[in-house]
């Protein structure tokens, strides 16, 4: 018997599954599980009142990342809600085995930044946290997606879970990336067209030269806003720049059994022939670097583009929704996107805080000053090890030089739950992934920007097409 | 978890598209221990205006409104984060149905995990209850999870579709760990075949080493 031909997305699955039944959701299985201080304790307490123990610890990993101070890291104590966070972590890794990188370890990081950068997210591995931008590790040719903490739960007690197959979906994106514009525009310029509804039940593949010409740390990017546009996992098939990019980190397999890894991890593509639920198709020749002018990250254009009137969108729902976000953005219709000014600016997140990013906004900034206008400026590295190596090269002073913040890692004002949260009013440019009402902070407007658009944009005090700066983007 | 079967409720309209969930519970309230207490903050930012008096604008503050445990929604609900602490302000605050045309993925799942009936339904029916709910006061719906339908008080009577897996777990109010642990010899056999261990090649900085 012959096999019809699958997509990536199936061949991840069927590995998985551990049992199916008619009329059931799958039990598949969990390869690796990360846990962060936010979504973990109820689900830790939820086993302990069940008297439940954590199935496997060892493929358990867990961070303190949300609300961990960027600025000094003694700063925990001062808020109270967020210590007894970090105590009930440590003490829950303690009581159960599980490893844990506290705030202070060497390691320490956003937790979809250190599982790559360790070497723990592999292909053809199930990936799971209990925080939506897992999608991330979904660069490395895996299944990785959110989930709430009740399935945190279960996976510690089962290291399984009970899911439906999701439908495989295709993004494909022709041609040469242009030079200055990131793999932050390419999944700005996707969610755009696709919307952000676009990918509900869908498991996204992105494919085409745009994105193989792609980084890991772009690709990572790239996954990391699947769920901005409605799929909780996207994915890129693995080939020889993942395996590069994996090859020596210390969860890495070593020699031989590396050489066999490799050998079983380019079993992970999609078969010629396999179909796709949905496809879509861009030209990556002809995106610009994006802005988002909205309350959701499909409200975008590109930075040479308008404001656009609620008068352009058919739908009634879509329209109300422009109004609204338009009096919350404090925006008028038909505003170019380089009038906007910019009061903050946030290089970080796990959308882009790896040192590429870094290396990159900091080839814009160099030798240059922020606009006295802006009120802060923020360089937040995504990991520890992200930041030593980023100070190695210097870029640390680069940064503090033109007038930025170089922090220790952290969420930090992605999300605004330690003390780096936007102000009301305050407009930022962020190269976070979120752009939601009061997401840095309550009455916080966000544009969501590639870092060098936020660096160059630093620089001017209001969005500019980075492209016209005159740096050396190559 | 509380079972759910039948329910009658009155019914709270909230005319967006797109509501996330960040909107649903507010950052500043990710930090607590427990899984109560959330209903309190739902809706945080929009349901309050400094000092937390009620934003009266909220469709959540109308007098009307009081006691509702159905709500109304628009398209792609519970987008954005996986945070479960949504689910729980909503179960907390005592809606035990959410009906819209369609719903985010994760949020979708975490209902189901707290007992609360997320109910699909085509455009052209949410625009119809949209308006009755809208337009009579004290607008009530009777949901029947076992026959899964959906009446009211003016003859409107609308079939819903669930899965059936998801519809049984409901109504006996089970535990879906319990469930998967009950398959333990499976989960076993899979971890013999298949599970390679992650081996450690170099030195990290953890603060416990892994149990065995
Ligand atoms: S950086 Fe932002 S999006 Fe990423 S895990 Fe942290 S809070 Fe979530």
């Amino acid at each position: 018997m012959t096999m019809a031909p699958r997509t990536l997305y199936d061949k991840i699955w069927d590995f998985h599954v551990v049992t199916e039944e008619p009329g059931r959701p799958s039990l598949i299985y969990i390869d690796r599980h990360y846990i962060h201080e936010g979504t973990s304790p109820q689900a830790f307490s939820g086993l302990k009142a069940a008297g439940r123990r954590v199935r496997r610890p060892d493929l358990t990993f867990a961070v303190m990342d949300h609300s961990v101070p960027t600025k000094n890291r003694e700063l925990a104590t001062i808020d109270p809600d967020a210590k007894g966070q970090f105590d009930a972590l440590a003490r829950n890794c303690r009581e159960t085995g599980v490893r844990l990188f506290d705030m202070f370890s060497q390691n320490q990081g956003i937790v979809h930044v250190i599982g790559p950068e360790l070497g723990l997210s592999q292909p053809g591995m199930t990936i799971v946290c209990g925080d939506s931008h897992t999608s991330t590790n979904g660069a490395f040719g895996s299944l990785a997606f959110g989930i709430g903490t009740s399935a945190v739960e279960h996976v510690l007690a089962t290291q399984c879970l009970r899911e439906y197959r999701s439908l495989p979906m295709r993004v494909q994106v022709n041609g040469r990336r242009p030079v200055g514009v990131t793999a932050k525009d390419v999944i700005l310029a996707i969610i755009g067209k696709i919307g952000i509804s676009a990918g509900v039940g869908h498991v996204i593949e992105y494919a085409g030269e745009t994105i193989r010409g792609l980084s890991m740390e772009g690709r990572m990017t790239l996954c990391n806003m699947s769920i901005e546009a409605g799929a909780r996992a996207g994915m890129v098939a693995p080939d020889e720049t993942t395996f590069g990019y994996i090859e020596g980190r210390p969860f890495a397999p070593r020699g031989k059994d590396f050489q066999a890894a490799v050998e079983r991890w380019k079993n992970f593509a999609t078969d010629p022939g396999a179909v796709y639920d949905k496809v879509y198709e861009l030209d990556g020749t002809k995106i610009v670097p994006q802005v988002t002018w909205g309350t959701n990250p499909g409200m975008v254009t590109g930075v040479t583009g308008r404001v656009p009137s609620p008068d352009s969108f058919a739908d009634p729902g879509e329209r109300k929704a422009v109004e609204r976000a338009l009096a919350y953005m404090d925006l008028k219709p038909g505003t170019a996107i380089a009038d906007i000014p910019v009061d903050y600016v946030f290089i970080g997140s796990c959308t882009n805080s790896r040192l590429e990013d870094l290396r990159a906004a900091s080839k814009v900034v160099a030798g240059k000053h922020v606009a006295s206008s802006v009120k802060l400026a923020l360089a937040v590295p995504g990991s520890r090890t992200v930041k030593a190596q980023a100070e190695k090269e210097g870029l640390d002073k680069i940064f503090t030089d033109a007038g930025f913040e170089w922090r220790d890692s952290g969420c930090s004002m992605c999300i605004g739950m330690n003390e780096d949260v936007l102000p009301a009013g305050m407009r930022c440019a962020s190269t976070s992934n979120r752009n939601f009402e009061g997401r840095q902070g309550k009455g916080g407007r966000t544009h969501l920007v590639s870092p060098i658009t936020a660096a160059a944009s630093a620089i001017a005090g209001h969005f500019v097409d980075v492209r016209e700066t005159g740096v050396d983007l190559e | 978890m509380q079972p759910f079967t039948t329910h009658s409720g009155l019914v709270v309209p909230l005319d967006r598209v797109n509501v996330d969930t960040d909107q649903m519970v507010p950052k500043q309230f990710l930090k607590f221990l427990t899984r109560e207490g959330y209903g309190r903050v739902l809706f945080y930012d929009w349901r309050y205006l400094p000092g937390e008096r009620p934003n009266p604008d909220f469709v959540l503050n109308q007098p009307r409104y009081q006691g509702a445990s159905i709500m109304l929604t628009r398209r792609n609900f519970g987008c954005g984060s996986s945070r479960e602490h949504a689910a729980w302000g909503v179960a907390d605050y005592g809606l035990r149905a959410i009906i819209g045309p369609s719903f985010a993925d994760i949020f979708f799942k975490n209902c189901a995990s707290n007992g609360i009936l997320a109910i699909v339904l085509p455009d052209e029916q949410v625009d119809d209850l949209f308006r009755r709910a809208e337009s009579t006061p004290g607008y009530k719906l009777h949901i029947d999870l076992p026959n899964q339908t959906l009446r009211d008080d003016q003859g409107l009577e609308l079939k819903f579709e669930i899965d059936e897996f998801r519809k049984q777990m409901l109504i006996k109010g089970l535990d879906e760990i319990g469930l998967t642990l009950e398959n333990e010899v499976e989960i076993s056999a899979y971890e013999k075949s298949h599970q390679p261990e992650p081996e450690q090649h170099a030195p990290v900085d953890f603060s416990f080493p892994a149990a065995s």
